[in-house]
């Protein structure tokens, strides 16, 4: 058996490990081995995408406990295209922080690592009980981020973000624990085979798993009305930590795909799921409201912070279509929306360092030592975000348009996307009006922006350019990964090629 | 090929002004121009076969799956276009060059964009996919916002910028609404599909739609009415970007989009009322209100709405011919508009200033400028001999052979009267004002200054075009118009003559008329200036600002409302969303109870009691913080006995140590709290409140009753028959942590490292200063510690030590286990600090938690890698049975290892959290790190 399925788990983790056993290594060491791992969790990722041509789904006993018995873990498309993303954004967050962020607050790269094990354990494994644990993981240590740098903002965001999700993660144990009581597994391949095969009495309870299940996916992903943590959080966190963030909301979306997709949408498909027909109006909510927030927000960080909410609910409203052209351009948008909020993320921070006193509120006039370069910056940013051509917010809205054509859902769908578009061009254009063209009368004389930064952050609106010209590639991965999720019974067939009994019948009384 | 870098050249040409000749604006400018030379003469070279009607098509793909391709196409309408934009952008850039003289940086600037914008332009006229002509159209918006944005230090001018790219930006988003739906319904995103297919989208049922889509797009772009007003504002940018945008290309992007959809949208009622309703308006209120602009190029701009509106309505009745009219003139547009604009410049560079009420008699200091001047401005009010004329007397024909009957059928002709006399009176005036109309007065810069020489050149070639197509438009213009009208129509056009125009007929009278209505309404014009200025005076920037202003505090008002900062809201959110998802879930269920059921005992029953009793009364009490402690501990105690009475004694003894650390840990929070807190809800949210509580906590107990009462059936069989056997340990409880689900033991001892470390990181610079000034003294570091707990903590540190390592040991066959051991180890340690103090303890004990986490970590790791080593998956377990002599049967386990790897880490995270919070109450708060 081929370990690699395990390894975007276990790297970090001995990172960690390593990093906390010698706490007091030189921070040049500890972001030299931070970089390092990310790196190599970057190569597997890759590499397991080149083996997924052979096979859908690769798997991993833990223990060589035979599923549903022991834990298994299976990486497929979707997984892959998630560690990809998180391995990319957290190398950009991490060269960023690597130019003093990280000397803000205690043991930066060990928590940024115990933070890649939560949210890749959550990408790749095939067990109910074991994504609980990744969640709790990775919600302790985005808690432990959010509070770098100290500061009373910090810690009042933190403590909203910890006990609102403290709360979700008890009503993720009373669900687990109901679906356990009522199918007597927790591996979710033999789970949705029990699913499917439960008696007409048990439907109640495990629709109530179901919603349950969504409420505490909703809010890690942030969807209304459970996204309140968010905004706060975010413009509170330090800038490479809420750049990172960027893919907490995504790490919600993906269980949700995959939890409903698999087991509760294996009969009838995920868009028949009783979670999926109270996502679609949850959904448009969240856009309305994302896009309200973009239009009030008093500086960068809480405009980004809100088109966080807008891509939300974009997603999660294509992907209540549950078509499969909808998953796969709505994956498509994932990277767009994860990548270029990140480094909205970072360049507020970037903008930010030049205006002294006002950082990136948009109230305040002043001056900046080098307007040009970072407002050239700013403008195909922008323009990316809005979803203006040529960057890939454009394309990545133009395949939403297209695969929500011609479906019941298109007419509110197209408004609110197109108005969300809207407000969002009136939002930055006023925003970038106002921080580099409205400039007092002395000029600014501050220290010349740090290249590294500059870098990260050109680095990842160049991502924006690959995704267009190189985005046929991705578009076929997104595709593919769009299909397999959808087909659940080879999900299962793959774990039921471990199993030694039959999944879902072979029991021990 | 050629096609592409027709489009191509010119942001090349961009990016090489922008890499070279920074300083030297005259090798920037010839840079700048080079390219579209080539441009033009790649256009020319493909002229001949375009007038032999032929169509020119590349394609290359790029996004397949989208149907985004980059195909061109070359067809007699997009020659036409692309002439005329290739042609005057040469021109402003020789312009610009004169224009920006001692400003090498703007002037670079300045070519850049413009490049850029050209290579925009040529894209929108000459795509053959809808989806890239968008990509081309929002590039437009784009440059153009950067471009009325020049002067950024003036307000006027960020706004203006912001206010064009709302405007045209939100068309862009209306027309990619409108070319998605186009292409949904016939399934094809390219031209020649498109307009092939005209009946099969105006039987659509989505046809209104699509039309309003479309339509929106092309009127914000081409400033018609009601979105004509971003155009004044757009003036703020320098004259060249006026004169090349703002008159001749940008602003007929919409024009040409009409012309491009005219197979396909136009000749239906809709069409015809829609696009001539506000084609008449945006003509007459642009040259209502041109007359009575004093700015020079405000009147420009109103004026080039009113021509903007004229070539609509020409489009909008639909008629063949008009399509060929609308097209002259908006040829014959660009070439009298542009030099006026020119003009505008050059007058304000000379004076300072563009305030008609200040410039006059220039003619004394420009008198070569006031013939072209008046040249350009004759055309524009239609004198015969120039093209303005020919192309209005075309207009006013058409309008007299309108569609329209009853009524608007000569209506329309009267009001196209009415707008040729208004637009005599302000060609009239533009002239007469500026050059004429007395002496100067108090102009910034008086005596003006000369203009330089070169920047003569491209008007003078300007006024030149328009006196050769007026005179001989069958030579100049003809085929070359004929092919546009052609490829637009996609039809046979009528017969018409260009060169018999000049011919004596009704048209003519209605020219004749609004040149003698012009004339005397510019001579009443004084009488007219004192009216228009009683009215109220609207300006739309300021209502646009204060709309936007207005929808932001909105916005931020409807934000406030609902992230209103309240923890307590957002948890009632949250829980309340649980109790309706669920709830609406569970009204299906037909049956509570399985019918299985433990029957209950009077001492379980009374445990139970006392259970809700305390979890009740801790809800009742919570003011009171200790009081409150000791109830949840109760809580935790009676779980704890309810575990052991239901068989578990692993969960029992986890659950206590856990209890014990948690109530100390607690206690030393609470330390930093007053003793009581003061009620701070309303009794309406505590009523809220209490449903929300009371509904979930029933909900909880329906459900729990509801499975545990089911027969179960699930895998934990397995795990009875598998314990001994397959994981070498009759302690099932602890088998499936250490081994079977090992995996999430691992994921939750990380969990638990995180969160000391989290704890350390927090409380590191953490200042409570307050707190230790005010009660100093009265907690543990200066406290002398009780004799009688010190003298007993010592004994039993060893002794708990050593129950810790039995417990250990005996877990893999017996209740016990790592983790239970490490709680019962740390809390052994942290009686010692209880004890004797901080300070105290630190000095017996080794503190390196932080390794000792890490290596805990490290070693569970390195258990499960192990097993990598010989070939079995990631923590598989070895185990097996020796005999030792006197010690009697000895298992050895790779499973121990893993347990004390998960002991470490409790220990180590436990006594990390402890010393740290504690180290907070010393006097000297944070000091030296521990740990």
């Amino acid at each position: 058996m081929d370990t690699l399925p395990l390894l975007p788990v276990i790297i970090p983790l001995l990172c960690a490990a390593l990093m906390t056993f010698c706490y007091n290594a030189p921070l040049a060491l500890q972001r030299v081995m931070g970089m390092a791992s990310v790196a190599l969790l970057l190569g597997v990722a890759l590499l397991m995408a080149t083996q997924l041509p052979g096979q859908d789904h690769l798997l991993y006993m833990l223990g060589g406990w035979q599923p549903p018995f022991g834990i298994v873990l299976v990486v497929d498309r979707l997984s892959v295209l998630m560690l990809v993303l998180t391995a990319v954004l957290a190398g950009f967050c991490l060269v960023y922080a690597s130019r003093g962020h990280d000397r803000e607050g205690a043991h930066f790269h060990t928590l940024v690592q115990f933070q890649l094990v939560g949210i890749n354990g959550a990408f790749v494994t095939g067990d109910l009980f074991n994504l609980f644990v990744f969640f709790e993981l990775l919600l302790i240590a985005s808690y432990a981020l959010l509070l770098q740098g100290g500061g009373a903002a910090r810690g009042r965001a933190g403590l909203h973000y910890v006990v609102l999700n403290l709360i979700g993660s008890a009503f993720f144990v009373v669900a687990i624990g109901l679906l356990y009581g009522v199918t007597g597994t927790l591996n979710m391949a033999d789970m949705a085979l029990r699913i499917a095969a439960a008696p007409a009495a048990d439907q109640p309870l495990i629709n109530a798993a179901s919603l349950l299940l969504l409420a505490v996916f909703g809010v890690k992903a942030a969807l209304l009305p459970l996204l309140f943590w968010l905004p706060r959080a975010y413009i509170a966190a330090s800038a490479p930590v809420a750049a990172l963030f960027a893919i907490m909301t995504k790490v919600g979306i993906y269980a949700m795909l995959r939890v409903f997709a698999l087991v509760f949408g294996l009969q009838e498909g995920l868009a028949a799921t009783l979670a999926w027909q109270w996502l679609w109006p949850l959904a448009l909510a969240t856009l309305t409201l994302g896009a309200i927030g973009v239009l009030g927000a008093a500086n960068l960080r809480g405009i980004t912070a809100y088109l966080v909410i807008v891509s939300v609910g974009t997603l999660l409203a294509a992907l209540s279509l549950g078509s499969e052209a909808a998953v796969a351009a709505a994956l498509f948008y994932l990277v767009h929306s994860t990548l270029l909020t990140a480094a909205f993320f970072l360049f507020a921070d970037l903008i930010g360092r030049q205006r002294g006193e006002a950082l990136d509120s948009l109230r305040v006039t002043a001056a900046m030592s080098q307007r040009k370069p970072l407002g050239i910056l700013f403008f195909f940013g922008a323009i990316a975000l809005v979803g203006l051509p040529p960057f890939s917010g454009f394309v990545s809205k133009l395949w939403l348009l297209q695969v929500t054509a011609d479906t019941p859902a298109q007419g509110a769908f197209w408004l609110l996307v197109l108005l969300a578009g809207f407000i969002i061009l009136i939002a930055l254009s006023r925003a970038g009006s106002k921080l580099f063209w409205r400039q007092p009368e002395q000029s600014a004389d501050g220290p010349p922006a740090d290249p590294v930064r500059l870098g990260v952050v050109a680095g990842m609106l160049l991502c924006s350019v690959a995704l267009v010209l190189l985005g046929d590639p991705l578009m076929d991965f997104t595709e593919a990964a769009a299909r397999t999720l959808l087909a659940p019974a080879d999900y299962i067939a793959a774990v039921q090629t471990l199993a030694i009994d039959p999944l879902g019948g072979g029991l021990t009384e | 090929m050629a096609l592409l870098l027709i489009v191509l050249l010119p942001v090349l040409g961009a990016l090489f002004t922008g890499a070279f000749a920074g300083n030297n604006a005259r090798l920037n400018s010839l840079i700048a121009m080079l390219a579209p030379l080539v441009s033009l003469a790649l256009a020319l070279s493909l002229l001949p076969a375009i007038l032999q009607g032929e169509l020119v098509l590349a394609h290359w793909q790029w996004l397949p799956r989208l149907d985004l391709a980059l195909s061109l196409r070359m067809d007699g309408l997009a020659m036409l276009f692309a002439l005329l934009i290739i042609a005057m952008g040469l021109l402003v850039l020789l312009y610009g060059h004169f224009y920006f003289s001692g400003k090498p940086k703007d002037n670079q600037r300045f070519n850049g964009l413009l490049l850029l914008f050209m290579t925009a332009m040529l894209g929108i006229v000459t795509s053959e996919n809808l989806l890239l002509m968008l990509v081309f159209w929002e590039m437009t918006s784009l440059v153009s916002f950067l471009l009325i944005g020049f002067k950024a230090d003036q307000r006027a001018a960020r706004r203006g910028a912001r206010m064009t790219l709302v405007i045209t930006g939100g068309g862009g988003l209306a027309l990619l609404a409108g070319m998605v739906l186009i292409g949904q319904i016939i399934g094809s995103y390219q031209l020649s599909d498109v307009l092939a297919s005209g009946d099969q989208i105006r039987q659509h049922s989505h046809y209104p739609l699509i039309l309003l889509l479309v339509l929106l797009g092309a009127m914000t772009k081409s400033a018609q009415f009601p979105f004509h007003f971003w155009l004044p504002h757009a003036m703020t940018a320098p004259t060249p970007v006026s004169a090349y945008l703002h008159s001749a290309t940008m602003v007929k992007a919409g024009i040409f989009l009409l012309a491009r959809f005219h197979p396909v949208l136009a000749e239906t009622d809709l069409w015809l009322y829609s696009v001539s309703t506000v084609g008449m308006a945006t003509l007459l209120t642009g040259a209502f209100v041109a007359m009575f602009k004093h700015d020079i190029k405000g009147l420009l701009a109103y004026s080039t709405i009113s021509h903007l509106g004229l070539i609509t309505l020409l489009l909008g009745m639909g008629t063949r011919m008009g399509l060929i009219v609308g097209l002259f003139h908006l040829l014959n547009h660009a070439m009298f508009k542009a030099p006026l604009f020119m003009m505008a410049g050059i007058v304000e560079k000379a004076t300072g200033s563009r305030d008609m009420q200040l410039i006059n008699g220039l003619w004394r200091y420009m008198p070569y400028l006031m013939v072209l001047t008046g040249i350009c401005a004759a055309a524009m009010a239609g004198l015969p001999l120039l093209n303005g004329f020919l192309s209005k007397k075309m207009f006013f024909a058409e309008t007299l052979q309108s569609p329209f009957t009853g009524v608007l059928g000569w209506l329309t002709p009267t009001l196209a009267a009415v707008a040729g006399l208004l637009s005599v009176a302000y060609s009239v005036r533009i002239f007469h004002n500026v050059f004429f109309n007395g002496l100067p007065r108090d102009l910034p810069v008086f005596p003006p200054r000369p203009p330089a020489r070169g920047i003569l050149i491209p008007v003078t070639v300007l006024t030149l075009a328009c006196i050769v197509v007026g005179l001989v438009p069958q030579y100049v213009v003809h085929t070359l118009l004929q092919q546009a009208a052609h490829a637009a129509l996609g039809a046979p056009l009528p017969a018409y003559n260009l060169g018999l125009l000049h011919r004596f007929n009704l048209p003519f009278l209605m020219s004749a008329l609004a040149l003698t209505g012009g004339l005397v309404m510019y001579l009443y014009r004084r009488q007219l200036f004192a009216i228009y200025d009683r009215m109220p005076e609207v300006d739309a920037k300021e209502n646009f600002e204060w709309l936007m202003l207005r929808a932001g505090n909105f916005a931020e008002r409807q934000v406030h409302r609902l992230e209103n900062g309240s923890l307590q809201r957002y948890g009632a959110l949250l829980v309340a969303t649980c109790l309706v998802l669920a709830g609406s879930a569970l009204t299906g269920l037909t049956t509570w109870g399985g019918g299985v059921t433990t029957p209950a005992d009077p001492v379980t029953v009374l445990a139970a009691v006392i259970l809700m009793a305390a979890a009740v009364a801790a809800v009742v009490i919570h003011r009171q913080r200790l009081l409150a402690l000791l109830l949840i501990g109760t809580c935790g105690l009676f779980v704890t006995l309810l575990f052991a009475r239901f068989s578990a004694p692993d969960l029992a003894l986890t659950q206590l140590s856990v209890e014990v650390m948690a109530v100390i840990i607690m206690m030393l929070a609470l330390s930093f709290l007053p003793q009581t807190s003061p009620r701070e809800s309303s009794s309406l949210r505590r009523l809220r409140d209490l449903i929300l509580a009371v509904a979930t906590g029933s909900g909880v107990a329906v459900l729990a009753y509801t499975v545990m009462t089911r027969p179960a059936q699930s895998i934990s069989g397995f795990f009875l028959d598998n314990s001994l056997t397959g994981g070498g340990g009759s302690n099932v409880v602890n088998v499936i942590l250490v081994d079977f689900r090992g995996f999430d033991t691992l994921g939750e001892i990380t969990v638990l490292a995180i969160a000391a470390m989290a704890v350390f990181a927090l409380t590191r610079n953490l200042q409570l200063k307050e707190r230790v000034t005010r009660e100093s003294g009265s907690y543990w570091a200066s406290e002398p510690h009780p004799v009688i707990l010190r003298m007993i903590a010592r004994p039993v540190l060893p002794v708990a030590l050593m129950v810790a390592g039995y417990i250990f040991l005996r877990g893999h066959n017996l209740p016990g286990g790592g983790f239970i051991a490490g709680l019962v180890a740390s809390v052994a340690l942290s009686l010692q600090y209880m004890a004797g103090g901080l300070v105290w303890a630190h000095q017996r004990m080794l503190t390196a938690f932080r390794p000792l986490i890490g290596a805990g970590l490290l070693l569970a790791l390195a258990t499960g890698l192990g097993s990598l080593a010989f070939g079995a998956p990631f923590l598989s377990s070895w185990f097996n049975h020796y005999h030792l002599p006197l010690l009697g049967e000895v298992e050895l386990a790779t499973a121990l290892l893993f347990d004390l790897g998960v002991f470490m880490t409790v220990v180590g995270a436990t006594l990390l959290i402890l010393a740290n919070l504690g180290n907070l109450m010393t006097l000297d708060g944070p000091g030296k790190e521990i740990g």
